[in-house]
């Protein structure tokens, strides 16, 4: 990730492959309603990959039964969100809480400026690493 | 036939059959099970059997038509369902949804049921989301409408079910092949309503109108209801009956089959009672499964037509 393959962030599943068509989309969301998992879509536009908890795109779709409904809301965050990074992420229910299932992009923006890696030295000459996007040396709104 | 492979692509047309059994498509859909199952269960309602058998039909020439390669454009199959309550509305959405999934039309098959309460909001930017949370719901199913023209009012028009309309009638034109929309209510107010919309009374193919029943379906309707709940009528019940729906049939609010019902559940109770208060405590299946003339004549219907013989039997 670090040396920014072919411009492209690759976290959560597909991230090697070139992006999913609505079709692929639709058909990994059929798997997901098949096992009952619940899907939500979720922003941001810092990438980082300590950056666990993207925004929600309006509430996690519980008992919608087929993937129309789910890719229609994909749509409209695309329309909203042009230039962020979308994902859709599964949850399963079955313990107790909701548990991501499945993750995977939707939408990138269209220029990708990759991480940038500081070395830091600290007591003892101890080597201290800290990645950082080149996109979130902006403020929030502009990176992308 | 040379005009089948004009239109079929060269590619695939070396795979595509020249011919097609029409009935193996619909045999392998199982589509004559449920239509047989509508016409065993449900009693009169001829038009709209007729309408869903030629729907059905379609759906399977559409299939065929796919097959050999020729256009097959599904066609808009939104509904609306007019009629008097308790005519069947309902229960005929349940089967439509069911059809459909059979055929391929709709992928789930499943039924999303809303009033204006599901799709209006209170304030500015509710009514949106609220629409479409039910559409998301109903996609791939059949989204069921009950009480259509609530969901626009003439005397206010800053009402938020005018938006409601507008969101569902986008969906209905570009997502056709997702969700199928029903709506239902009563005959002159739904007419007054795709009077003042007149979008969506276009973008509704099918308008198909639920006839009241007749007496003799009503009874039909009635036995069938308690043979479910495991109930009988003996001869007289049956005699009495007959009476208290020819009376009914006459008073005001009567609501067709929903009418029949609530007779048939407070009929339940008088036979309850009757058995409860025989001193003797012997009882069978029989007795508990028998309805009696008794426990129909003590209805106020039928002791309304004779203050004479107001007598109770219970």
């Amino acid at each position: 990730m670090m040396t920014n393959t072919g411009h492209r962030l690759t976290q959560g599943q597909f991230s090697f492959l070139p992006d999913l068509t609505d079709e692929q989309i639709k058909r990994q969301i059929e798997y997901a309603l098949g096992n009952d998992w619940a899907v939500g879509i979720e922003y941001t536009d810092d990438p980082h990959p300590r950056n666990t908890y993207w925004e929600m795109f309006g509430n996690p779709m519980f008992d919608l039964r087929d993937p129309a409904g789910i890719l229609m809301e994909i749509n409209s965050c695309r329309k909203t969100f042009p230039n962020h990074y979308v994902r859709v992420t599964a949850f399963d229910s079955t313990q107790g809480w909701e548990t991501p299932r499945m993750s995977y992009l939707v939408n990138r923006p269209k220029a990708e400026p990759g991480f940038g890696l500081a070395r830091e030295e600290g007591p003892g000459r101890q080597v201290h690493y800290r990645i950082s996007s080149y996109a979130t040396d902006k403020p929030e709104g502009e990176r992308y | 036939m040379p005009t089948l492979s004009a239109t079929a692509t060269t590619d695939d047309a070396m795979d595509r059959p020249a011919s097609i059994n029409l009935q193996a498509i619909v045999h392998e859909s199982n589509v004559h099970e449920v239509l047989d199952q509508l016409d065993r269960e449900l009693i009169g309602l001829a038009p709209v059997k007729r309408r869903l058998r030629e729907i059905a039909a379609f759906l399977a020439v559409t299939r065929a038509r796919q097959q050999l390669g020729l256009d097959a454009s599904g066609l808009s199959l939104h509904m609306s369902f007019t009629g008097n309550p308790g005519t069947g509305k309902t229960t005929v959405a349940l089967r439509i949804a069911q059809i459909l999934h059979r055929l391929g039309y709709v992928r789930k098959g499943h039924v999303v049921s809303a009033t204006r309460d599901d799709l209006v909001g209170q304030y500015i930017g509710h009514t949106a989301p609220k629409t479409k949370e039910v559409l998301k719901k109903a996609m791939g199913g059949v989204l069921f409408i009950d009480e259509a023209y609530y969901l626009y009012r003439p005397e206010n028009e800053r009402d938020y079910g005018q938006e409601a309309i507008e969101i569902l009638l986008q969906v209905m034109e570009n997502q056709r092949d997702d969700l199928v929309v029903i709506l239902a209510g009563y005959k002159n107010r739904m007419d007054t309503f795709f009077r003042s919309n007149p979008g969506m009374s276009s973008r509704i193919a099918h308008h198909i109108d639920f006839p009241d029943y007749a007496p003799d379906e009503l009874f039909a309707i009635t036995e069938q209801m308690a043979r479910g709940w495991n109930y009988g009528f003996d001869d007289d019940a049956r005699a009495a009956l007959r009476e208290y729906i020819a009376a009914r049939v006459r008073q005001p609010h009567f609501a067709n089959a929903r009418s029949m019902r609530n007779a048939l559940d407070r009929a339940r109770l008088r036979q309850a009672n009757r058995l409860f208060g025989d001193t003797s405590g012997a009882t069978d299946a029989l007795a508990l499964q028998t309805l009696t003339a008794a426990d129909i004549r003590a209805s106020r219907v039928l002791a309304a037509q004779r203050p004479d013989n107001n007598h109770n039997e219970d």
